[in-house]
């Protein structure tokens, strides 16, 4: 029979001991199913906030939603005193880990609060409020509360620019934040107890961390060092002090794929994805895709929107160097099935990446336009002007689609010649 | 007018613009990869590395140089949604 961790003890709640010195003093919420509206969970979540103490007195790490403050206290106050606690440490700025600080803030006013560098303007829009003192941190500082001390590792984008994990050394038990988190409840708390919660945290690693896998592979260099680690004790989910090493591996593991194909030697990858009512659009992506090919090193693809599934073009799409979208215009915009795709890229890092946009149209043509907008907004580079063709391509047009996919492709060769250019004659 | 002729080495295009234009105006046309999100100089999305002819930009505002601090960039670091080109070489790179 599975050990049950005693949340609650004669109505009241009870904080959970991770060792002698370490308690959780979170909150379930087992009621959610869905948060920060894009993440879906189907069992809820847990707000994970843990007391450390030390022989110089108490460090409170994360706290909770605020409407979950009663427990946070409750349990609290069940380890310590308020009067004991010496630092207050936020490793994640969200508010499901910050909403009790203020009331925490007014019940242990001589509290010190430690945060990341990158925190502070962040923490002053969140609580708006001027008066709080606290203490930026960077990678390798360390508060001491006696016989116990806290390190500071900052990781930012993981998920938020704030981001950063807390290392209690004697005890070797990592406080991750969100990293290695998961939305997942589950009374029993601890990894070698609860049920199966490997689908929560694959899927929230691929919706929260896999758009700043770079930023994990270098928060994954400061925490392997520590391994073998006790324990991690991550903002959500269950805490993992079984094998919480395989945790960190399955996170290089998931980081690795994209790092490899983007620093590889191999070819550069380029993906043409269009649609087209009448044929002229397919006609001029058809002869990008066929000028595109003529430069050696470029693996080129061409992809009709009509016929494939958004999940899998985005998994394709993270592992591009070179995106161009073909799309007619239809009353003034782009279409549909063009605005799909480009909606569903969050999930994945798209920063310089290369871009361009192509496209038929019968009297205005905005479409292009407006799509280059929306690479440039999600970071995109687009250094050549989109082509615009006037519905049915001549020849001269499509030679001049056969030289725009040429271009783009030696572009993300590396091989155009050094250029100037005078802003004038920039569009 | 003023021109400044503006190299983004990462794309290996330089560009002479007017003084006063603002480096995001020009590095988007070209396309360098240098990256950009607030673009009013509040969120250091778009720091970007000078590394010739810091003179021959504008100085850095207050509000600039308190982003660039909080982003703890280097110290050839600047904006490049709020450096504005003011004449002769610059060149300048993404982080």
């Amino acid at each position: 029979m599975s050990k049950v961790p005693q949340l609650i003890k004669d109505g009241q709640v009870q904080a959970v001991a991770l060792s002698e010195r370490v308690h959780w003093i979170g909150a379930l919420d087992p009621t959610l199913r869905t948060f920060d509206i894009i993440l879906k969970t189907a069992n809820g979540t847990s707000y994970n906030a843990y007391a450390v103490r030390g022989s110089e007195g108490v460090a409170i790490i994360d706290t909770v939603k605020e409407n979950f403050a009663g427990d946070f206290f409750a349990r609290l106050e069940t380890v310590a005193r308020y009067d004991e606690i010496k630092v207050i440490v936020l490793n994640h700025l969200e508010p499901d880990h910050t909403g009790a600080l203020p009331e925490l803030m007014r019940r242990a006013p001589q509290a010190q609060l430690y945060i990341s560098q990158k925190a502070q303007s962040m923490l002053k829009a969140l609580l708006k409020q001027d008066e709080f003192e606290f203490t930026p941190v960077m990678t390798g500082d360390q508060v001491t509360l006696g016989d116990r001390s806290l390190e500071f590792f900052h990781t930012p984008y993981l998920h938020w620019p704030d981001t950063q994990c807390t290392y209690l050394p004697e005890e070797r038990i990592l406080f991750s934040g969100d990293v290695f988190g998961c939305h997942f409840c589950d009374l029993r708390l601890f990894n070698d107890e609860v049920g199966d919660f490997r689908f929560s945290f694959e899927y929230y690693y691929a919706h929260i961390m896999r758009p700043f896998k770079e930023h994990v592979n270098r928060a994954l260099d400061l925490i392997e060092p520590l391994l073998p680690i006790s324990q991690i004790a991550p903002a959500h989910g269950p805490l993992l002090r079984d094998q919480p090493q395989r945790y960190v591996h399955r996170y290089r593991e998931l980081s690795r794929a994209v790092q490899q194909s983007e620093t590889g030697e191999g070819p550069k990858t380029l993906l043409i994805f269009y649609i087209s009512s009448y044929g002229n659009t397919r006609r001029m992506a058809e002869a990008i895709y066929e000028g595109a090919m003529t430069v050696n090193n470029v693996r080129v693809s061409l992809f009709d929107l009509e016929g494939g599934e958004i999940a899998p073009f985005v998994d394709l799409i993270e592992g591009a160097d070179g995106l161009l979208f073909g799309t007619p215009t239809i009353n003034g915009d782009a279409v549909k099935p063009v605005w799909d795709l480009l909606s569903s890229l969050a999930v994945v890092n798209l920063k310089t990446k290369l871009g361009g946009v192509f496209g038929s149209y019968g009297w205005s043509g905005e479409a292009v336009k407006m799509v280059e907008d929306r690479l440039r907004g999600l970071k995109l580079r687009v250094p050549i002007p989109g082509l615009r063709v006037k519905l049915i391509p001549t020849e001269e047009e499509i030679r001049n689609c056969r030289e725009f996919g040429l271009e783009l492709a030696r572009e993300l060769t590396g091989v155009r010649q050094s250029r100037v250019i005078d802003m004038a004659d920039l569009a | 007018m003023a021109k400044a002729s503006i190299t983004f080495e990462d794309i290996n295009i330089t560009v002479s613009a007017p003084a006063g234009t603002r480096i995001i105006e020009i590095s988007e046309k070209v396309g360098s990869g240098i990256t950009y999100g607030c673009r009013e100089g509040d969120c250091g999305t778009c720091i970007m590395k000078v590394t010739d002819g810091w003179n021959n930009l504008t100085e850095p505002s207050v509000l600039e140089d308190k982003v660039l601090r909080e982003n703890m960039a280097g110290k050839h670091n600047r904006l490049a949604c709020q450096a504005q080109v003011l004449s002769g070489k610059i060149s300048v790179k993404p982080v």
